[in-house]
């Protein structure tokens, strides 16, 4: 898993390439929050355009950085997620706090 | 004629990966669709998860056992463990249950397999396992 950031103008970006399960949630959690605490912009995107594959191990993830995000004062979005992605979130309700963004 | 694999694998949770895509490859020769393939990988995931961190509490030095039959278009997956078991076991699949929400687990795990597979029968006992039985009708990409 590779954990990419970027900032503009207006968001930060954090770009997860791989597979986000529990192997390798420790490493995502720390560095999100990392870039979560850097963050001087009113938005956060998720860019999972890259990400393969997601299990129920990312809602939790969501959750936590949503809630630090949310203390911050920080609008979290999501963008790109593939259908299995996708899926998970639909289920899980996530989309009900965190919009997706095109 | 039944097609059956059977896998005993340390409870390393690196190996969660390895798991799942294993599942999803024996199933391929059924040319499954995408998403059926997606579904089965996120089942296995969250199965293979439960035993190593719930069923094992992260002891490397124990054993995960699966066993994936296919027969005709129907699928069976079992994910067993000898781990510490659970004391309520509907409680357990209930969405959003978690016995862990320190570490920010979502509970969503058994609510993901019952969603995604036709049926889920849950067994364990405290201090002896706990076995995750499931089923699905595979649908062919052709039929899809």
């Amino acid at each position: 898993m590779q954990v990419k950031f970027a900032e503009y103008a207006d968001a930060t970006v954090v770009r997860l390439d791989g597979e986000l399960d529990e192997h390798t949630a420790a490493q995502v959690r720390q560095a999100v929050d990392m870039a979560i605490d850097m963050c001087r912009q009113k938005t956060f995107v998720f860019d999972f355009s890259s990400l393969s594959f997601m299990d129920s191990t990312g809602i939790g993830i969501l959750l936590g950085r949503y809630k630090k995000l949310k203390a911050k004062g920080i609008v979290p979005k999501i963008y790109a997620p593939n259908r299995q992605v996708d899926k998970i979130l639909q289920m899980a309700g996530i989309y009900a706090i965190i919009k997706k963004t095109s | 004629m039944k097609n059956e694999l059977k896998m005993t694998i340390s409870a390393d949770i690196a190996n969660d990966s390895f798991v799942r895509s294993s599942v999803a490859a024996f199933c391929l020769p059924l040319d499954p669709t995408l998403d059926g393939i997606e579904d089965i990988k996120t089942v296995v995931s969250e199965a293979f998860t439960n035993s190593v961190v719930h069923g094992y509490d992260n002891d490397k030095s124990k054993k995960v056992d699966l066993y994936v039959c296919l027969e005709g278009c129907q699928l069976e997956i079992i994910v067993e463990d000898r781990g510490c078991g659970i004391a309520d076991v509907d409680k357990a699949m209930q969405p959003f249950f978690t016995t862990k929400p320190e570490q920010e687990r979502s509970g969503m795990g058994f609510t993901l397999m019952s969603t995604f597979m036709d049926g889920i029968k849950v067994t364990s006992e405290v201090g002896k396992g706990t076995r995750v039985c499931m089923t699905k009708k595979i649908v062919e990409a052709k039929h899809a």
